[in-house]
């Protein structure tokens, strides 16, 4: 007859697996706690200005009397910095990831990867310092501009910060192509770039469009490179070369001076319900992406 | 006149020799087989046709080998022209993760050839290998979602496009169940008209059905080679008879 015992090691595993399981519902609920926070105190906002005029109002004045609450001008800021970094990171991440996963061999490799792992380790602080310091003064030279301070900086700036999420995560993907499709193509005669353009890549498409998603999903959540190189002015841009002000940068630099339940507060949380949406919704996308690839 | 020669082909991975001393001539329009044990060379000796091997990093060759009279590892030796005159199948079936009609039509997008019969030929190469009959309207699923043995049947569909006249077959039927192996040694046989088919198994029952040749290696030498009937009844080696009769493998 079989007897249940307890013996220790039995109670030790019982522990462990409690102790993860917890772990793993703790930081579920934690997340569902944030979102209804998020929620419940950005809706307020919504007595004094209905939804819609929040998102296609085009003033943003939270302190005048009566305040402005329209925050057209905010997404089109993060629109445009979010376009412009990737359309410059896109390209030269996915062709990065393709020369280190399949040109380069051994230490090269390596070293690139850590090189671009090394990338992701810069706070965005410094990033945004060297915005500052070395790309504004370029760019206002360049293009004899009152100021260098304009979406076309932090959208060069914010590639930068994209670009390891999106050469190491599409890497990935296509260093996972299965060799025997690289021999089948090889074996047809196929030459080493036809092999990459016309297996490689469509076998890793799914991995390298979560990647991008990814990396732009990074981009729009960034808040201090962001503030300190776009400018800061909360009107729509009408050109990369102006300054325009991202929906992260507003509430990170006004949230400091506003009253606690005062309605510029709830307006700033409404901003955040408004950024978890657009980013819950691209990383949503990129995992359908990354999971249709599993299949 | 032999269609594949090869002389006293040494081949080694660094300083492991894979390959010694390899003197074998293969007939066109037939099939040879190449059995042996596992680890024996003869997955290796058939990537030597089409230079699979030049992949594989520190691999060293000596020797010659000689296909329809070009000498296969002279330096200007063409390796794309190599390869579409010498197909492979391998082990496991690996149809590209695209549809039916752009595994097949890739041979002919990849060497540039004309696009205008593409619908033709894609039908041609599928009649081929018997496979029109059940995809003609399943042209554009997916490949991966076929079954495996047509998915082989497609792998092989998918060569013939580029016109080879040399199929290698690397343990087609080792993934598949007796019934389906059953019809890919049927497709052989067929195929055998128009391709010269050189054969790896481990199969032994699979090499006296199918080859009109066989070779035996062992330890990376070629141990014997003949007509497959004498191998298998009259080996005129000892350790041919011991491996074939089953005392090793």
């Amino acid at each position: 007859m079989l007897k249940k015992r307890w013996n220790h090691k039995k109670i030790f595993e019982w522990g462990i697996e409690g102790l993860i399981k917890l772990s793993g519902i703790v930081s579920i609920i934690l997340v569902g706690l944030i979102f209804i926070f998020l929620l419940k105190e950005g809706i307020s906002v919504f007595k004094i200005v209905n939804p819609i005029n929040f998102i296609l109002g085009k003033e943003w004045h939270p302190v005048s009397k009566p305040p402005d609450f329209g925050i057209l001008s905010l997404i089109l800021g993060s629109f445009a910095v979010t376009l412009g970094a990737a359309i410059i990171a896109l390209p030269l991440g996915v062709t990065s990831a393709i020369f280190i996963a399949e040109v380069t061999t051994g230490k090269t490799k390596e070293m690139l990867k850590i090189g671009i792992e090394f990338l992701a380790a810069i706070p965005s602080v410094v990033i945004g310092f060297v915005g500052i310091v070395v790309l504004a003064p370029v760019i206002q030279k360049v293009f004899d501009l009152p100021t260098g301070l304009t979406v076309l900086t932090g959208s060069i700036m914010l590639s930068i910060m994209a670009m390891p999420t999106i050469v190491s995560i599409s890497e990935d993907a296509i260093t996972a192509v299965p060799k025997r499709y690289r021999e089948a193509a090889l074996a047809l005669g196929a030459t080493r770039w036809q092999t990459i353009w016309r297996v490689v890549l469509p076998s890793a498409s799914g991995g390298i469009v979560a990647a991008c998603m990814l990396g732009i999903g990074r981009v729009i959540g960034e808040t201090m490179a962001v503030m300190m190189v776009t400018g800061n002015a909360p009107r729509i841009p009408h050109s990369l070369l102006e300054p325009a002000r991202t929906l992260t940068s507003t509430i990170a630099a006004e949230m400091g001076e506003t009253v606690q339940g005062s309605e510029h507060y709830f307006a700033l949380f409404a901003i955040g319900i408004v950024l978890f949406i657009i980013t819950f919704v691209i990383n949503f996308t990129a995992d359908l992406f990354l999971h249709k690839e599993k299949v | 006149m032999s269609i594949i020669i090869t002389k006293d082909l040494n081949l080694y991975y660094g300083n492991f020799q894979a390959l010694r001393e390899i003197n074998l001539e293969v007939q066109p329009n037939k099939i040879t087989a190449l059995i042996g044990p596992s680890g024996c060379g003869k997955s290796t000796l058939l990537r030597v046709f089409n230079r699979m091997n030049d992949l594989i990093e520190g691999v060293r060759i000596e020797g010659k080998v000689i296909i329809e009279d070009e000498d296969v590892y002279h330096p200007k030796t063409d390796l794309i022209k190599l390869r579409k005159k010498v197909g492979m199948v391998f082990q496991r079936p690996n149809p590209f993760p695209l549809s039916v009609f752009e595994n097949v039509a890739f041979g002919l997008k990849i060497h540039g050839l004309s696009r205008e019969r593409i619908n033709e030929v894609v039908e041609e190469s599928l009649k081929r290998v018997m496979l029109w009959d059940d995809l003609k309207d399943k042209l554009h699923t997916p490949a991966l979602k076929l079954s495996l043995e047509q998915q082989q049947r497609l792998c092989i569909a998918r060569l013939m496009p580029v016109k080879p006249d040399i199929l290698l077959m690397d343990e087609p039927c080792s993934a598949l169940d007796p019934i389906a192996t059953q019809r890919i040694e049927e497709l052989m046989h067929w195929l055998k008209q128009n391709y010269t088919i050189v054969i790896v198994t481990h199969n032994m029952q699979q090499a006296a059905r199918v080859s009109d040749e066989t070779g035996f290696m062992l330890l990376g030498e070629l141990v014997e080679f003949g007509m497959t009937e004498q191998i298998f009844t009259t080996p005129a080696k000892r350790r041919t008879e011991e491996y074939i009769t089953g005392r090793f493998g």
